[in-house]
């Protein structure tokens, strides 16, 4: 049977899956929600899962992913009996932040509902959409159309939990949002999240996304945040993968920024099977500024692929990004970036690089920038490298008594390094390094937290 | 304490040591001096153990121990060092770290406690005085954003930490003015005790100046053509290397 065939049949299968359950997904969600399913299906009828033939996953391999046994759960109370305080401890005591988790997409009851100081919002995103139709009027879906891609047509379809965080004009959030998601199930389980996070105009947050695996199951995710930045906000959002190797993540951000704001993403990816990060940025208010940086360590037969879209919409914006790989094994990786300027935003600044190491013969990495420039006062650059560990730095460490093993983790935390330092969260920071260093030295490989001993 | 018989050695299929032999023992001060090409870098590269560096015959033996069995690493911890002639930029490495990795990796092997990171700083400091670098080192990446001065005398400063018992300076006066090569210079006399040796490589004989030799040789197109006391650096600089194919 073809490739095609396959995406076909799953294609089918999500369509029914979805026709018999509707019933109950609209139920939980208010009408904004749903108002955009018919679109949703149409949209994903015509794109269904993406193939090779669609530029943006040319070396992102879709299909066996999809394949699986999977099952699907719609019911909000199914997982609610469920006590996760019970399985589930941050091991980071001195992490000082609001803590709220997730399970298997859905937005875990024992959290609350929670109103942070100064009427900061943090709850369910079903929840949310009947309590605050105002809100999802003016936002929701507002920035990701489900014609872009049939993964984002796909979530829009299933969309009904997630996490919904607003910050109101003129507030900061003085600890960090820490959002950890939770998969835990004991059959291999499809979770669709959908995430909405509005920050209005001059607010200040932090916000930390930690996504573990509990169980040695198969997930696949396919989850997507809007993230709002109005008119002077500073917004801060890391999220660290840290997943089992039997299971898949579809990670959609979109960013809207408007003008003088300023955001930054930071996705760290420490493990997973397939882990495929789309982040698209519109820059549409002067004088924002936007960061993109991610660093991905795999090995195995992991494949990390992380795909940008920038686009510059208006002038006085500057976008940076930065992406490091470290590849190891039979590991494969992607970059694929995209800067689009448009005509009028003029005195745009907009950076790119990518720089990986393979560690073996067999990993392989694929990076491919893409600029499309339409205005001509702009000051744009690229740049990619796939390389080996320096061999004349290796050989420099190891005369001055440095083991070969020691010298190479040096090298290659040095190269990790540069993402990292950009986390401002001082002990997620030491987190990071510490969670790096023992990846790099071959000693993470499942969760840290998980009570379960799983493997 | 090193012993070289019969060496020869090739880099990529091409001879480049014919046949040398020399004899260093502890207290000793030796220059090996020659015009470029003669092989001079790579008989440091055969006693620090670089892979490019193929031995075809002959054999090294220090402090009783074949050399040729030992890895960098392995070589380093029993005391080998070799200030480099070009030394490499790591970015992202920071000096304190590379080094502290450095000194408890030797200590390990000497099975010393590790130094705490008081400890270490203060032996940084006392030895980045002696060797008169200035230069903040915490936040630093090895050699990166480093003047040419400044690459040698973190030469001469990591010798210092690390206490070599062979130490081979690599060219280390090419590229320094003569106030860097006094500090340098001052900095190898400082070091220097009954108890260790120092083989100096140099192509010209102003550094010779400061360290004073106690044996000079001639390395020429892969061979040692003639050793002698520290007058023969004299010689040479007078008359160049011309006359040696004359010879």
């Amino acid at each position: 049977m073809s490739d095609v065939n396959i995406l076909t049949d799953i294609k089918k299968e999500l369509i029914e899956l979805y026709n018999y359950n509707s019933g109950q997904i609209n139920s939980n969600v208010g009408l904004q929600v749903n108002s955009f399913r018919e679109k949703a299906l149409s949209d994903f009828n015509v794109a269904g899962i993406p193939d090779r033939k669609n530029e943006a996953y040319r070396y992102t391999n879709m299909e066996p992913f999809f394949k699986g046994d999977y099952i699907s759960e719609f019911s909000h109370d199914t997982f609610f009996k469920i006590n996760l305080k019970e399985i589930f401890r941050c091991d980071v005591p001195e992490l000082d932040t609001y803590v709220v988790l997730l399970l298997n997409g859905f937005y875990y009851q024992g959290n609350g509902m929670q109103i942070l100081p100064e009427n900061i919002t943090v709850c369910s995103f079903a929840e949310a959409s009947i309590r605050y139709p105002e809100i999802f009027e003016k936002y929701y879906s507002q920035n990701a159309s489900t014609s872009v891609d049939g993964l984002v047509a796909l979530n829009t379809l299933f969309a009904q939990d997630g996490i919904f965080v607003y910050i109101p004009k003129n507030t900061v959030l003085e600890k960090p949002l820490q959002i950890i998601n939770i998969c835990y199930s004991f059959k291999n389980l499809r979770i669709f999240r959908r995430n909405l996070i509005v920050a209005e105009e001059n607010t200040k947050a932090n916000i930390i996304v930690c996504d573990h695996t509990l169980c040695n199951r198969s997930y696949l995710t396919n989850s997507l945040t809007e993230i709002f930045a109005n008119d002077n906000s500073f917004i801060d959002y890391s999220k660290i993968q840290n997943e089992n190797s039997l299971s898949t993540q579809i990670s959609n951000t979109f960013v809207n920024q408007q003008k003088s704001s300023n955001l930054t993403t930071n996705t760290i990816t420490l493990h997973g099977g397939l882990i495929r990060n789309n982040i698209f940025v519109n820059l549409n208010g002067e004088g924002s500024e936007n960061n993109t940086y991610g660093l991905f360590l795999c090995d195995q037969q992991q494949h990390v692929a992380n795909y940008t879209y920038i686009r510059h919409k208006k002038p006085y914006c500057r976008s940076n990004q930065l992406f490091k790989g470290i590849l190891d094994g039979k590991a494969t990786g992607a970059f694929n970036g995209k800067i689009y300027v448009n005509i009028d935003a003029q005195k745009t600044e907009a950076y790119q690089r990518n720089n990986n190491i393979l560690l073996s013969a067999d990993a392989r990495m694929n990076t491919k920038p893409h600029l499309e420039i339409y205005a001509d006062d702009v000051k744009c650059s690229h740049g990619a490298t796939v390389g080996q560990l320096d061999n004349e730095a290796l050989f420099y460490i190891r005369s001055r008594g440095i083991s070969q093993k020691e010298a190479k983790f040096l090298l290659m935390y040095a190269f990790a390094n540069e993402i990292i330092s950009k986390i401002n969260v001082e002990y997620l920071k030491e987190r990071i390094i510490n969670l790096v260093d023992k990846r790099l030295r071959g000693e993470l490989s499942r969760c840290n937290n998980c009570n379960i001993k799983c493997g | 304490m090193l012993d070289i018989k019969d060496l020869k050695v090739s880099i990529d299929g091409k001879e480049i040591l014919k046949e040398i032999n020399l004899k260093v023992n502890t207290g000793e001060v030796h220059a090996i001096m020659g015009p470029n090409g003669s092989g001079k870098s790579t008989l440091a590269s055969a006693l620090v153990g670089r892979d490019i560096v193929k031995i075809v015959k002959g054999s090294i033996t220090y402090m009783g121990e074949n050399l040729l069995e030992l890895s960098p690493e392995e070589r380093a911890r029993k005391g080998i060092f070799l200030g480099f002639q070009y030394p490499v930029e790591i970015p992202g490495v920071t000096m304190v770290n590379f080094l502290r990795t450095a000194i408890n990796e030797q200590r390990r092997f000497k099975n010393l406690e590790p130094l705490s990171s008081a400890d270490f700083l203060k032996l940084m400091r006392e030895k980045q005085e002696l060797v008169g670098l200035q230069s903040k080192l915490t936040d630093r990446s090895v050699n990166e954003g480093f003047s040419g001065g400044e690459k040698k005398k973190n030469e001469i400063f990591q010798m210092a930490l690390l206490e070599p018992k062979l130490a081979i300076l690599d060219e280390t006066d090419s590229g320094l003015d003569i106030d860097a090569l006094k500090i340098v210079a001052n900095g190898v006399n400082k070091l220097k005790s009954k108890d260790n040796a120092t083989i100096v490589i140099t192509h010209y004989q102003r550094l010779l100046d400061y360290i004073i030799p106690d044996f000079v040789h001639i390395l020429y197109k892969g061979r040692i053509v003639k050793s002698s006391g520290k007058e023969l650096a004299r010689e040479l600089e007078e008359k160049g290397y011309e006359w040696l194919s004359e010879e």
